[in-house]
């Protein structure tokens, strides 16, 4: 996996809805293409869950289960009722978890 | 889960707004997993339409990364689904109290076909809608 990209404003009002923007590199192999040389399938190592957390409480959990690009993007909107930090999570098929946090400050 | 194979595929064809004839095994065995997974989803309730923004283009060159929104004020689970796929389930997505039941990704499309979303809102009912989406080059190569 690689390293994530988000976009988070740096501060809201209290109340505001934001829009949070993510895209990690992951080739996300479906399993179900064929190695040229080889001709067998290819084992699937997908990203099989993404999820965002707002001092601890969760906003959004996604469960992969394919079908989902190379190189996944997800963007969602979120209602931000107080500074905090915002933690994301993304785990694939061969047990790598990769994580980042971004702050949102209020005022 | 106590849904009989013939109660799902009925759920299904009510659901579903495709075109209800099979032209090839393939794509029965697409409009059973579809079928089957749709009523995964919502242990066979109703489902009622509307109440779901989606947003998906009319016609995708490359079907590897076509650009897929909904907005689903309320809900608490969504299901995204493509008809046609291999495997009609892309994702799941759980909306906690701070969301606003959105969500904007890129999914893989075999072909043309329609992209679904089901949500299951605050109440426990369930609301859908469908889109077709017109792909020049399949996603799923092999």
């Amino acid at each position: 996996m690689g390293k994530p990209r988000v976009k988070v404003p740096k501060s809201a009002k209290a109340g505001e809805v934001i829009t949070i923007k993510t895209l990690i590199k992951h080739k996300m192999e479906s399993g179900r293409r064929k190695d040229k040389k080889t001709g067998e399938l290819v084992p699937r190592n997908i990203i099989n869950m993404f999820s965002a957390s707002f001092n601890g409480e969760e906003v959004i959990k996604v469960d992969l289960h394919g079908s989902v690009s190379t190189n996944p993007y997800f963007q969602f909107q979120m209602k931000v009722p107080e500074s905090g930090e915002l933690a994301f999570k993304w785990a694939d098929d061969d047990g790598n978890v990769t994580e980042t946090t971004s702050k949102i400050t209020v005022g | 889960m106590n849904i009989s194979r013939r109660n799902a595929l009925a759920l299904g064809g009510a659901a579903l707004t495709v075109t209800l004839v099979p032209v090839s095994f393939a794509q029965a065995a697409a409009d059973d997993a579809m079928a089957q997974a749709v009523a995964e989803f919502t242990g066979g309730a109703d489902i009622a339409e509307g109440g779901i923004e989606l947003t998906t283009p009319e016609i995708a060159e490359n079907g590897n990364t076509v650009p897929v929104g909904f907005s689903a004020p309320g809900a608490k689970r969504v299901v995204l689904l493509a008809s046609k796929n291999p495997g009609p389930v892309v994702s799941f997505f759980t909306f906690g109290a701070l969301s606003a039941g959105d969500a904007s990704t890129r999914i893989r499309l075999a072909g043309t076909q329609d992209v679904v979303v089901i949500a299951e809102m605050a109440d426990g009912s369930y609301t859908q809608v469908s889109k077709a989406v017109k792909v020049t080059i399949g996603g799923c190569g092999g």
